[in-house]
């Protein structure tokens, strides 16, 4: 397992949640899935990278864990029917991928806008990426972080120089 | 002061607002994109704003660029995930006077939003 794709997420989510969720994240082992085994979700919400690293990062929630931790974020009572559920799961999920993204030096890396997936389903990832599921336990339920990522050899930053260097 | 948030999430213009509560503002707009944020500044030009950096229809970098390019004084502070070097860069070139990074806490938002102020008082 590439640890330099998963430490980004960690200290990301370890921020984020005790920034704004008022909670510690503790994480518990990291797992390779290459056997494509699927994991049933209540809530997840999903952003996807592009540019010098292509594939996705997904946080997935029972759906009482999704509501404490929406409630917990937004300083409101959040449940599943609040118009504002989804815009909150989804935020989280942009603020973790965004800390995550910075954590990458030297690469030129952009993140979609989040889209959040509600009622029990998978998530299926590209074969060819390494998945990587990173269980985090907090005071108001367990959160997995799952991580499909491929990054390139040749960030187009080095490259531009490289480039630079021989013009 | 009239203050106007810009940020796709509702989630985050509540936190900036019971923030901006807290520090006695209560004069408060909302835009959920860019395009949203130029009308309002057209109706009602406000003495400070909040601008996310990813949004539809029109993201923040956008709008920054198209506000300097006919008021140079009006104070803004980007608040957002992008936080690598060249993107704060990129910022301070379009004109924003100070930079977020989120996830941010009450203290620090408050922080940047008063010395924004005092440097543009």
């Amino acid at each position: 397992m590439d640890v330099r794709l998963v430490n980004p997420f960690v200290v990301a989510i370890q921020r984020v949640f005790e920034s704004m969720v008022h909670t510690k994240a503790r994480i518990g082992r990291p797992l390779l899935r290459e056997d494509g085994t699927k994991s049933m979700h209540d809530v997840s919400g999903v952003i996807g990278f592009s540019g010098d690293a292509a594939g996705c990062v997904v946080l997935s929630f029972p759906m009482d864990v999704a509501c404490k931790i929406a409630t917990a974020f937004a300083g409101t009572e959040i449940d599943e029917n609040h118009e504002d559920f989804t815009d909150a799961i989804g935020e989280l999920t942009n603020m973790v991928a965004g800390n995550a993204k910075m954590q990458f030096e030297g690469l030129d890396i952009s993140i979609s806008l989040p889209s959040v997936i509600i009622g029990g389903h998978t998530i299926a990832h590209p074969r060819q990426s390494p998945r990587i599921v990173i269980p985090c336990e907090t005071d108001l339920g367990g959160v997995a972080i799952e991580v499909c990522m491929t990054v390139k050899e040749t960030p187009s930053k080095k490259l531009a120089q490289t480039q630079g260097a021989t013009a | 002061m009239k203050i106007l948030l810009v940020d796709d999430s509702r989630t985050i213009r509540n936190i900036q607002k019971n923030v901006l509560k807290q520090l006695g503002h209560e004069d408060i707009n909302e835009a959920s994109d860019g395009v949203e944020a130029l009308a309002s500044i057209a109706e009602e030009r406000p003495d400070l704003m909040l601008v996310d950096w990813n949004m539809p229809n029109m993201d923040g970098i956008t709008l920054i660029r198209r506000v300097r390019e006919t008021d140079k004084t009006l104070p803004m502070i980007m608040c957002t995930t992008e936080a690598e070097k060249t993107r704060v860069l990129e910022a301070i070139k379009a004109g924003v006077n100070d930079y977020v990074v989120k996830p941010f806490t009450a203290e620090s938002l408050s922080v940047k939003i008063e010395r924004t102020m005092a440097k543009t008082v």
